[in-house]
């Protein structure tokens, strides 16, 4: 196996504990299933300034008006179940780059 | 953990009649703070939170929302349940200027970050079936409601939950 840097995800909603929770754990099994180790920083929008520095990229359940340099993705799909596959692919894709 | 738990038939109004979200969020809130599970604060709390960030969630059939805001107004963990007779409107968690006409509302009362996963995860289960949100629109009164939570709950029987 190709050995690669461990990425650090920050994950971030409204309140830093509803949806971003869910989408932590989609995001965990995901990386698991591929065998990918990474980090995650969860946290409300309004604190993704003071992580964004740690982290590889962004996803969140809400627009994001600022992502401070770095990819974000939209994760609500994983909340309402429509497209969650497109975007979980995706994210794990991140993840490998 | 079982998803009952956060479920009480006295925190479930079904058939709501309410012209906006605004009072279904008063009715919600009077149901918690009546059984203890949040402080007077909580309302605000919410209001805020939906201004700034929606919990609209435009699904394929009937379309819900999440009303949720910070642990420091909680007191107990628990959801309380709105079905409407005629949905209201909410904007859309994915993009704020976008209208989305509800039809049931889970108010979300966490009383700790990080804390209540497995909760969550079932309760987005709940809310990516459509045939069982058809179920609640129908039920008449909690007593229903909760039934046909459990119901469900036993039918996924002992599924494990990942990490």
């Amino acid at each position: 196996m190709v050995s690669m840097r461990k990425k650090t995800i920050l994950v971030a909603c409204g309140t830093g504990i509803a949806t971003s929770t869910v989408v932590t754990e989609k995001i965990l099994e995901a990386a698991k299933k591929e065998n990918l180790d990474v980090n995650i920083i969860q946290c409300k929008v309004s604190e993704i300034k003071s992580y964004a520095e740690d982290a590889d990229f962004i996803v969140t359940t809400t627009i994001l008006k600022d992502s401070f340099g770095k990819k974000s993705i939209n994760a609500l799909p994983l909340i309402t179940g429509i497209g969650e596959g497109q975007v979980l692919k995706e994210i794990i894709e991140e993840i490998k780059k | 953990m079982k998803l009952t738990e956060f479920f009480h038939k006295e925190l479930i109004v079904t058939n709501l009649q309410a012209n906006n979200k605004e009072e279904v969020f008063e009715v919600l809130f009077n149901k918690l703070l009546e059984n203890g599970y949040v402080k007077e604060s909580f309302l605000e709390g919410i209001k805020t939170r939906e201004k700034n960030f929606p919990t609209g969630l435009l699904l394929n059939g009937n379309n819900v929302a999440i009303p949720h805001t910070d642990p420091e107004h909680v007191l107990k963990p628990a959801i309380a349940v709105a079905t409407l007779s005629k949905p209201v409107v909410f904007k859309n968690m994915a993009n704020p200027q976008e209208d989305v006409n509800v039809n049931i509302v889970f108010m979300i009362a966490l009383n700790a970050a990080h804390s209540q996963v497995e909760l969550l995860q079932r309760l987005v289960e709940m809310i990516q079936n459509g045939s069982l949100l058809e179920e609640i629109l129908k039920a008449k009164g909690g007593d229903e409601v909760i039934k046909i939570i459990e119901s469900y709950h036993t039918l996924k029987g002992v599924r494990k939950w990942l990490v």
